[in-house]
């Protein structure tokens, strides 16, 4: 018995069994010094999980008692989790070792938090959830304030603690209140108890879950901590923050809500559309009067949270499709624009102000270019694969009944399409400047290239990404 | 080979543009030379290569033509094929582009760039006309921003930034909205293979949304969303303003591309979605349409009269001209739409050639304010001779295109309101007036201003790019068969497809019975 429900554990089992191996191994020999190796093999390890989870995963199996599920669902979370923070740990090295951040704790935060993240998309009860949830937030706490001599890196990390504390604190008031009113915390359980109709109790539950589940997504009116902690975290922190915890996150949601609360899709489908809207305009909006690139994919990544919301707003199984396409879509531009990001320097020091870009066209016309591709695929803008994530779920919103919803999120879009605009004029129509250092690290020119790439080729087959997003969704909804 | 003809034309270009991206280095003068006969040959090789489409196209069939059909994406296909009424438009552009391309020869500025972003914008122009399937066709037409933001924007004049952020955003806000109606159709529809789109019935039961009663029901409200996006494109008074400065601001080359080539997107999405696919709509919006027409027609003809710039002036004529196309497109009856396809084609012939005309002289002088001109002819006569061909054709003079397409129009838009039409004939009078009266303040009188004394007659280059022009203008003006024979039957057919739907919802004999 317990053998089967190890098995069904192993990816997550090795990567914390890794990350403890590891810490010890590190502290007890040379400690920083072994940071180089200690980040090339957890990425490594999570390049080799998630290609076994990929190929090797069939069906649907739970274990401890239903708390812990793997089906195609949480398989396809944690492959785009692993890859993407496999990218981002790769990404880091050059950044972090200029910049005297380099410590052997960081990647193996990374790993915990990654396991968390695990956790949480195969949670099939609510301590399963908590549990994850808490694991990854931890270790990210940490990681947010890795700088601990600058201010504003401690100040990031300190208020996402706070904030983040002030959500987990939401999400178990939410937990304990649809324990009290289903009697159970497993999924099955609650969906049990639910289908009779949702109570107000259980519904008062149900708000409270969402709403702390929002904070993870950073779905405003949720997002307060956002800017400030994209802003202040050390850059790959940043682009951390912005790919596999927001995946997560989302697939928790997915998770909670349909696996939860199926039988009451009207009740969340209306807190989830209102989550979606506000975002979207939120973040397009707000991001117009940003200076600060950081700053900017913050208010970005609050937008795009807004629309893949608005797949899962749909309560369907295309609409969690769209939803894992966009997601993944999402989380490759995020890595591309990182890529780039953390090579702007100038003198060797970093800078965020997007009017260090003036002219850079001129400067770095292949790296221009691949930014270019991104920054137009983040705004949406047709042949690049941004258009086909966007198309899908206001596809799955116009289908699930959600037709206002999809065009609330076409007018936010244009209205966003202004500041990723802005950045192509600065680089292209700018006038002369000082050239940012020419420096980049091969790495991270050849994530920057390979995004854009993808941005730019996905226009052919998508990567065939719909058939096993169709199987996680199946998975889910049913 | 033919088989897949249309694929090639298509995508010929952006292979030109592809070499050039990859395999030419440097920016000394041979590399721009290199850049310019790479994108002069690419350009015109596609020329040649869609000569194909024009001898293998059979003009008395009614469906697409040229047809290929693969597997794509979300259940989408790649389908593109060409009937009578896209045909033109395709060669049109092919026409054009090696004349677009030779008439920026002097540009200096990032020239290998300038050329890539005409071949791509070539490569989405056409398949803007020859896409079979809704996603594609948006593909197309949205992409089309992207490398015109960039012309605007790189090539652009003084207050460039500001007129590239408002033609970009202006026209995606229309085209979102048509995306959201596509949405709808495919899920109505379960499709987005244009030809079955064709012939579907979408539903046109009356509804009330927010306590007002919509007449035509879905059907109105899909046609709403496709004229935000066509009407922005075209475009039409009241959301015309992007144009003026758009042009303004763009080089010669755009202008002449955004002139002859984009503009015709509006009109052409007009009659393959809105027309056949929302009867109904069109039905109910027609009138309101032919109203705004005239509207255009007349104000901004009279707004032309009052500008001090040569490209603006021509760009509200351009506005003007486009409203005679709305104007014979919602006639629905055969001169209407025959003469606004032929509008459309020689107004890419003509507002391309008075852009050139003006980008002549703005590559002597620098300025485009007509003040600083007067008396050109006794320094410029071939420039004088050529530029009074274009202004006549542009009044509508018989024996130039121009004229072919406006009577048409007129002729139609008549059987169906004589008051539009009347009002209308009064923007004929009022276009001789604003065109006349430039040439006359541009070329006319003597020359006293200095700084004129030294210019220079048109070079050979300059007079090679023109003749093409001038053959097609006075060819179809005198001879308009070799266009409406192209587009006659095809027109026929939609225009039967379009009554029979009306009669078939109810709608027709509501209306007629007004």
């Amino acid at each position: 018995m317990i053998q089967a429900d190890l098995n069904t554990v192993m990816p997550e089992l090795i990567l914390a069994v890794y990350s403890m191996v590891a810490l010890m191994a590190a502290v007890y020999t040379t400690k920083d010094k072994a940071a180089p190796y200690v980040l090339w093999t957890t990425s490594g390890l999570f390049v080799i999980l998630a290609v076994l989870i990929g190929t090797t995963g069939a069906g649907t199996t739970t274990a401890f008692g239903g708390a812990f599920v793997d089906d195609a669902f949480s398989r396809f979370a944690k492959v785009v989790i692993l890859l993407s923070a496999a990218a981002i740990l790769l990404l880091s090295q050059d950044y972090m070792t200029r910049n005297g951040l380099f410590r052997f704790e960081y990647p193996i935060l990374v790993a915990l938090s990654v396991v968390g993240m695990m956790m949480m998309v195969s949670a099939g009860d609510l301590m399963a959830l908590y549990m994850g949830l808490e694991l990854q937030s931890l270790s990210l706490y940490v990681v947010a304030a890795l700088r601990r001599d600058s201010v504003k890196s401690t100040e990031a990390g300190l208020k996402y603690f706070v904030l983040g504390a002030l959500s987990s604190g939401m999400l178990l008031y939410g937990c304990s209140l649809v324990y009290g009113y289903s009697g159970t915390t497993l999924f099955s359980g609650i969906t049990e108890a639910a289908s009779g109709g949702v109570g107000l109790g259980l519904l008062f539950g149900l708000v409270f879950v969402v709403a702390g589940m929002a904070f993870k997504v950073s779905a405003a009116p949720f997002h307060m901590w956002t800017p400030d902690v994209y802003e202040g975290s050390p850059t790959p922190i940043t682009a951390f923050f912005a790919t596999a915890p927001k995946v997560a996150a989302l697939a928790l949601f997915a998770r909670v809500v349909h696996d939860a609360f199926g039988a009451a899709v009207s009740d969340w489908s209306q807190i989830v559309a209102f989550l979606a809207v506000v975002s979207m305009f939120l973040g397009s909006i707000a991001a117009i009067g940003q200076r600060d690139i950081k700053r900017l994919m913050a208010y970005s990544s609050i937008s795009h949270m807004g629309f893949a919301l608005m797949g899962l707003a749909a309560g369907t199984a295309g609409g969690v499709q769209a939803m894992l396409v966009y997601v993944s879509i999402y989380v490759v531009m995020n890595v591309g624009t990182f890529a780039f990001i953390l090579s702007m320097e100038k003198d060797g020091q970093a800078v965020t102000d997007i009017d260090a870009l003036q002219n850079y066209s001129k400067q770095q016309p292949g790296r221009a270019l691949a930014v270019l591709i991104l920054m137009f695929s983040l705004a949406g803008i047709p042949p690049m694969v941004g258009f086909f994530g966007k198309y899908y779920v206001l596809q799955a919103a116009v289908d699930g009944g959600l037709a206002w919803l999809a065009v609330a999120g076409v007018v936010a879009s244009v209205i966003g399409a202004y500041y990723y605009l802005r950045i192509v004029y600065y680089m292209y129509f700018g006038e002369e400047r000082d050239a940012l250092d020419p420096g980049m690290a091969p790495v991270g020119w050849a994530m920057l290239m390979g995004c854009a790439a993808i941005m730019l080729l996905g226009v052919i087959n998508l990567f065939g990404i719909e058939a096993p997003a169709l199987a996680a969704a199946q998975a889910l909804v049913n | 080979m033919l088989n897949s003809l249309l694929s090639i034309i298509t995508f010929m270009p952006l292979l030109g543009a592809a070499i050039l991206a990859l395999f030419l280095r440097g920016d000394d003068e041979a590399a721009q030379r290199n850049a310019k006969w790479l994108a002069l040959i690419a350009t015109t090789a596609t020329f040649i290569v869609s000569i194909f489409l024009y001898t293998g196209f059979d003009p008395a069939n009614t469906g697409f033509q040229f047809v290929e059909e693969r597997e794509w994406i979300l259940g989408f296909q790649y389908k593109m094929g060409v009937d009578g009424i896209s045909v033109l438009f395709v060669l049109l552009t092919t026409f054009l582009m090696p004349l677009v391309i030779a008439s920026c020869w002097d540009v200096k500025h990032r020239v290998k760039d300038y050329m890539i972003a005409f071949l791509v914008l070539e490569t989405l122009m056409i398949g803007v006309f020859c896409a079979l399937d809704l996603i594609l066709f948006y593909l197309f037409f949205e992409a089309g921003l992207i490398p015109m933001f960039l012309i605007i924007g790189i090539w652009g004049g003084a207050n460039r930034i500001y007129a590239s952020f408002k033609f970009f955003l202006y026209t995606l806000l229309g085209s979102v909205l048509m995306l959201v109606a596509m949405i709808g159709m495919y899920v109505d529809a379960g499709t987005t293979d244009i030809p079955t789109l064709l012939t579907h019935n979408f539903t046109s039961e009356n509804f009330e949304l927010l306590g007002i009663q919509i007449v035509g029901g879905m059907q109105t409200l899909m046609w709403i969303a496709f004229f935000a996006s066509f009407a922005v494109k075209m475009p039409m008074w009241p959301v015309h303003t992007w144009l003026p400065d758009a042009h303004v601001q763009a080089p010669t080359a755009g202008s002449v591309v955004l002139a002859a080539i984009l503009l015709k997107m509006g009109g052409y999405g007009f009659l393959r979605f809105s027309l056949p696919m929302f009867p109904v709509g069109s039905e109910v919006m027609g009138e309101f349409v032919l109203w705004l027409s005239a509207i255009a027609i007349i104000y901004t003809s009279l707004v032309a009269l009052a500008q001090e710039d040569m490209k603006k002036l021509i760009a509200y004529s351009s506005v003007a001209h486009m409203g005679y196309v709305t104007m014979g497109i919602f006639a629905v009856n055969q001169q209407g739409i025959d003469g606004a396809i032929f509008q459309m084609i020689s107004h890419g012939f003509i507002s391309g050639a008075l852009f050139l005309c003006v980008g002549v002289i703005y590559d002597r002088m620098h300025t485009r304010e007509i003040d600083a001109y007067g008396g050109l002819v006794n320094r410029m006569p071939a420039y004088a001779l050529i530029f009074m061909l274009f202004t006549m054709a542009n009044v509508g003079l018989p024996g130039t295109s121009g004229f072919i397409g406006e009577f048409l129009v007129l002729m139609g838009v008549f059987q169906v309101n004589t008051w539009i039409a009347m009002l209308a004939t009064t923007g004929v009078i009022l276009s001789a007036a604003y065109a006349l009266w430039l040439y006359r303040r541009v070329v006319m009188g003597d020359l006293i201003k200095e700084s004129l004394k030294s210019i220079s007659d048109m070079t050979t280059r300059e007079r090679a790019i023109f003749a093409p022009l001038v053959v097609m203008t006075l060819l179809l003006g005198v001879y308009p068969a070799l266009v409406t024979d192209m587009i006659g039957p095809s027109v026929a057919a939609l225009i039967s497809n379009y009554d029979s739907a009306l009669l078939d919802s109810g709608v027709g004999t509501a209306v007629a019975g007004n």
